[in-house]
């Protein structure tokens, strides 16, 4: 099972000191919690994709190119990457880009976005959320797998003769993970692929999760890519620790108290209980998060938020240390023994390079350019 | 005899509550209703008091919690509705609308509706027309063309102004009741059904 972290980008005033960090404060903080995230022995880091403020990452690619190029066991990932207002022939290309760049230590999830505004912002609309999401995605796949694609579709221009480059590192595209809170039909899309499916599995009660991954497991078994307890599962969750249950909450509650998401509303008490949120010793995180299983069943991906609501870096970096420490360590060896044998873990590159039958250069190589009908090798001759 | 489940809402703040007086009176006329037309009616009363919080916690978290959850289920999962709330500033009171607004905006497509209100004054009776029956319309709940509302000269004076609350609520529960016995049960929508569109449909796109 695959741990790590994943990261709104949101940028919001420390409500214990008044103060509310620069934009380039926030992304030099989210660089060194991904390194943190390495160094501490974390499998994944994912950043999300926004297009407005209080957030800063409208770009993830450039982020997890910077990260790849300063670590080199992590696995890169988005949450999410905006499916519907991203032209797929961009995601084609810049993921296969960060996926040279990475050696394959990238995957991506899918998204919608949930802010009506956004939309219009890159001539699209929210109503046509779905729409968008299965027609890009359906152009993004063919982008990767065929070299030459002719496309014809509602929402962008035609290809024709068109050629994605970089070609997807060794032949394998990224692992793609689907992300939807409660849209059963981005569940069903996942399922219809075979890719995984995430549930960000915070901020909302647990049966919502529960009921979306019955359905993508019941759907993936239906397609035929293996039994349901087979289906490729990803969950959040949102945790603050403290060797001491009684210190984390007493620190945590004012970042409670006045998040964006929940702030101002139901308790600590109350939200712990109704969602997967977790404030306590280490111990009790553990125990919360072993517990996710009984009603997802064995799943292969664990992403903890961290560092929302403005948490302080040097917090931030504490909540890693004891993840990695004593969290993570604990957790992977639990899950492992409770895995039947049959149920997979997360896909990797080099676990879908083996599937594919080993690797293979992808590259296209243009048989002379259009114009002049010359080949690159005819010119240097 | 079929059943049918009433869902009754309540938005009274005090206890005793008017408002509540009059849903209890428009519910047992609505289960006299359906028996006279073969039906029997299983009932259950969500008191919006109770839940003042709860609607409050879902306003910033955006879910219900449990205790509403257990609400919201009764109220969409009915078939029938009476939905009875007091009038401030000349419209329902803003625990009766968190109430709807938190409710999928589909829960109550083609629910038949009763719509109770009380007021301090009887100059306050058109709420029920300009306020209660354009947010059911835009629920496409199907409200009733009698609407009851009760003023204080409507519960003084015994039988000299008994009938005429008592005929009001009388029309009403016929009114309701017709709607209830004349559509099947209910039938639970359920999300997480296989889907009816397959997803090669949904890829071939609308219209294809």
């Amino acid at each position: 099972m695959q741990f790590g972290v994943f990261t709104v980008s949101d940028i919001t005033q420390d409500p214990t000191t008044g103060r509310t960090p620069t934009e380039a404060e926030r992304l030099r903080a989210v660089l060194a919690i991904a390194q943190k995230a390495e160094e501490v022995g974390l499998d994944v880091f994912a950043l999300g994709e926004h297009h407005n403020p209080p957030f800063f990452s409208s770009s993830p690619t450039t982020t997890l190119a910077w990260i790849a190029a300063r670590t080199t066991t992590l696995q890169l990932s988005t949450a999410t990457t905006l499916i519907t207002t991203n032209d797929p022939v961009k995601i084609a290309e810049d993921y296969a880009m960060l996926q040279h760049l990475a050696g394959g230590r990238v995957d991506l999830m899918m998204g919608r976005g949930n802010t009506g505004p956004v939309y219009p912002w890159f001539g699209q609309d929210i109503r046509n959320g779905i729409e968008l999401a299965v027609e890009n995605y359906a152009l993004l796949r063919r982008l990767w797998t065929e070299d030459v694609v002719d496309w014809q579709g509602k929402y962008r221009t035609p290809l024709q003769g068109f050629t994605s480059t970089p070609r997807p590192l060794d032949g394998v595209p990224p692992f793609v993970w689907h992300g939807s809170i409660r849209s059963p039909q981005i569940a069903e899309q996942a399922a219809y692929y075979g890719d995984g499916f995430f549930h960000n599995h915070i901020f909302w009660p647990k049966e919502h999760t529960q009921r979306m991954v019955e359905f993508y497991r019941r759907r993936y078994a239906h397609y035929g890519h293996g039994a349901a307890d087979q289906a490729i599962v990803g969950l959040g969750g949102q945790v603050f620790m403290r060797r001491r249950s009684q210190d984390a909450v007493d620190e945590f509650r004012p970042y409670f108290d006045n998040a964006p998401v929940y702030g101002h509303g139901p308790s600590l008490e109350d939200f712990s209980r109704e969602t997967p949120l977790t404030v306590g010793s280490p111990q009790q995180v553990i125990e919360r998060t072993l517990g996710f299983r009984d009603y997802v069943g064995d799943y292969q991906r664990q992403l903890f938020l961290i560092d929302h609501a403005g948490l302080p870096l040097k917090t931030v970096l504490e909540q890693l240390d004891i993840l990695g420490e004593e969290v993570v360590p604990v957790l992977r060896r639990e899950f492992a023994a409770l895995k039947p044998a049959h149920v997979p873990d997360a896909p990797t590159h080099a676990s879908r390079v083996a599937a594919a039958g080993g690797a293979r250069d992808a590259t296209v190589h243009t048989g002379g350019d259009g114009v002049t009908g010359r080949t690159a090798e005819a010119v240097t001759r | 005899m079929s059943t049918r489940t009433l869902a009754v809402v309540s938005a009274g703040l005090g206890n005793p509550s008017s408002t509540r007086l009059l849903a209890d009176r428009l519910t047992t006329a609505a289960i006299e209703a359906l028996g006279e037309r073969g039906v029997s009616a299983t009932v259950e009363v969500v008191e919006l008091r109770q839940h003042a919080r709860d609607l409050a916690d879902n306003l910033t978290s955006g879910f219900a919690n449990e205790s509403l959850r257990g609400a919201v289920e009764t109220v969409a999962g009915a078939d029938g509705l009476i939905a009875v709330t007091p009038i401030f500033s000349a419209s329902y009171s803003g625990l009766f609308k968190t109430f709807f607004d938190v409710l999928d905006k589909d829960a109550l497509t083609g629910t038949p509706v009763l719509m109770g209100a009380t007021a301090g004054t009887a100059r306050h009776s058109l709420a029920l027309e300009h306020a209660l029956r354009p947010l059911f319309a835009y629920l496409r709940a199907t409200a009733v063309p009698t609407a009851v509302f009760a003023a204080p000269e409507d519960w003084a004076g015994g039988d000299s102004s008994g009938p005429a609350l008592t005929g009001r609520v009388r029309r009403a529960a016929g009114e309701l009741a017709d709607l209830v016995a004349g559509r099947p049960p209910a039938a639970p929508d359920d999300p997480f059904a296989d889907p009816a569109t397959s997803f090669e449909d949904l890829l071939r796109g609308p219209g294809a």
